[in-house]
């Protein structure tokens, strides 16, 4: 899994002129996050509130936390990869720091961050939150 | 303004929504079987209502009150003339479809008994199903399912097999949303009043597409939603057949629906009032009526042609699309195009199509276990309207194809 780091992809997405260039990025990006493993996509690992279907795993190791999601939408997925930038391979108290609304507003993507969007990406960014926040005190 | 040849500009003209741009693309509209648009005549008649007589119906004594009732229950004859109900007691405003539906399933929960069966069909709405789960769970009646063949038809045969005369209600769609599927109901409820049973009709789909005359269908409930029929939404219609619904089971009790009420006791009023309680979606009504005013002076028949044109021009261009299968392939269906892209999403088709301003709906069209039937996690669904036109199904396959490419 090779992510490009935040300032790369708000560089990156800065620079595109249409929306076709956009989400092509985000859909190949979305090709190189790491896939949960058929086995682990159980019932309790679905995200609820998504029009598709996505798992998110986490797993708390010597203070840094690690997520893996996953979905059969390639959009999703992408949409996933980016949250990963800002969310994975960190300590609770940073990911609980993340000002989410701002990374996708530089990223022009807000609208995808609403509660009204039927895609789930709060419901994604929530759940992340409260697992950070389970281990945070 | 009458139509027998159909122009569709001087339609399109009416509906100010279809005006506007979405992405900066011009918006092709075509999730019509979710809900359609409205027409100023609509939009017109639910404005004039609020700026000239609101007031409440059926109360206080005063010019307002007297103008609103009035065009309150001119709109219960104008639904009574459409759907050709015997009279206009017989018309019910709900707030929708689920509604309806809802009413009747309360009401039979308390006559079926263990032993009884309801008979549905798999292509059910959830609306036309968990109703009815809910009814047999609470009576300890059973569910029958009746089932459809791969193109998406309804098996007749196993649909009469299923009938006994232990079938107390059987309940299925004019038209399916999910697959377009015309059902012959006037066929399944002759079967159906062959031993007995009620019979409710989701017309949800069937309203705004096909001739709807419900002594000639001789089923028992036929229900709809106004916004499927260019109307405002919050409000719909419960036909029943006044013998059956004059003594059906109150649903919500408060104002409006009784009689006389003391502190310990009340009795219920007539019909149409007994099974209306509170204050109605007065502006609803009047905008429904509206719409049906409006529908009805167009030419059904030429509306029907071109929604069929619309229909074939789709398949025909949906046959020649790599990759793509066409779901619900009854012989008798309207125009609603379901499919699946191979490899695709369907919810990543919905979205790059909205990016090049077309609306369609993607999932499971509230339909799960029908998709569990068809083995399908879901479908993208375009559904045609009276308004669509055949350079809007090209721009679609236009912009389908450059979604497949960026997919793939
Ligand atoms: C076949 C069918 N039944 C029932 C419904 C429910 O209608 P409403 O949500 O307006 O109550 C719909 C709406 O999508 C439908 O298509």
């Amino acid at each position: 899994m090779s992510l490009p780091t935040r300032d790369d992809i708000i560089d990156d997405m800065a620079f595109f002129d249409d929306w076709e260039q956009r989400y092509q990025y985000i859909i190949d990006l979305g090709k190189s996050i790491s896939r949960i493993d058929e086995n682990e996509k159980t019932d309790e690992n679905v995200v609820k509130g998504c029009q598709s279907k996505v798992w998110l795993i986490s797993n708390l190791d010597d203070g840094i936390l690690y997520f893996k999601a996953d979905s059969d939408a390639v959009i999703i997925n992408g949409l996933l990869a980016l949250v990963m930038v800002v969310f994975n391979n960190k300590t609770p108290k940073d990911i609980l720091a993340v000002d989410i609304d701002e990374y996708f507003k530089q990223l022009d993507l807000e609208r995808h961050i609403t509660p009204s969007r039927g895609n789930g990406l709060k419901a994604i960014v929530a759940k992340i939150q409260a697992i950070a926040n389970s281990y945070a005190n | 303004m009458s139509m027998s040849s159909l122009n569709i500009a001087q339609l399109r003209a009416q509906f100010p929504i279809l005006q506007q741009q979405v992405n900066a693309k011009p918006l092709i509209y075509f999730d019509n079987a979710a809900t359609t648009q409205k027409p100023y005549a609509v939009i017109n008649a639910i404005t004039d209502f609020y700026t000239q007589c609101n007031a409440n119906v059926h109360r206080g004594a005063h010019h307002l009150s007297n103008e609103s009732t009035t065009r309150f229950e001119h709109a219960r004859d104008t639904v009574a003339c459409f759907m050709h109900a015997a009279n206009r007691k017989e018309i019910i405003w709900t707030s929708g479809t689920t509604e309806g539906i809802n009413i009747v399933a309360h009401g039979i929960a308390k006559q079926l008994r263990p032993g009884d069966e309801v008979l549905v069909t798999q292509m059910e709405h959830h609306a036309n199903l968990v109703t009815w789960q809910q009814a047999c769970a609470q009576s300890g009646a059973s569910l029958k399912i009746a089932p459809i063949d791969d193109d998406g038809t309804l098996n007749i045969d196993a649909f009469v097999a299923l009938l006994s005369t232990n079938t107390k209600l059987v309940a299925f769609p004019h038209i399916s949303n999910a697959l377009g599927t015309i059902n012959p109901i006037k066929t399944l409820t002759a079967q159906a009043k062959k031993v007995g049973a009620l019979v409710l009709i989701d017309g949800a789909q069937g309203i705004a597409h096909a001739k709807v005359d419900v002594v000639d269908i001789g089923c028992d409930f036929y229900v709809f939603s106004a916004h499927k029929l260019f109307g405002p939404t919050g409000i719909g219609v419960l036909w029943g057949k006044e013998s059956v619904l004059k003594n059906w089971p109150v649903w919500q009790t408060g104002g409006e629906m009784i009689a006389n009420v003391t502190y310990e006791t009340a009795t219920w009023g007539e019909l149409p009032n007994r099974l209306e309680a509170g204050t109605p979606n007065i502006a609803g009504a009047i905008g429904l009526a509206a719409a049906v005013e409006w529908f009805s002076q167009l030419d059904l028949h030429a509306l029907q042609h071109h929604e069929h044109a619309l229909l074939k021009h789709a398949t025909e261009q949906a046959h020649n699309f790599d990759g793509l299968t066409i779901v619900g392939n009854a012989p008798e269906k309207v125009a609603v195009l379901s499919f699946v892209l191979q490899g695709c999403h369907s919810a990543d088709i919905g979205f790059l199509l909205d990016q090049q301003g077309i609306a369609i709906r993607s999932g499971d069209h509230c339909a799960q276990p029908l998709m569990r039937r068809l083995t399908l996690p879901g479908t993208a669904r375009a559904s045609f309207s009276i308004y669509n036109t055949i350079e809007e199904v090209d721009a679609f396959f236009i912009a389908l194809k450059k979604v497949h490419q960026m997919l793939i």
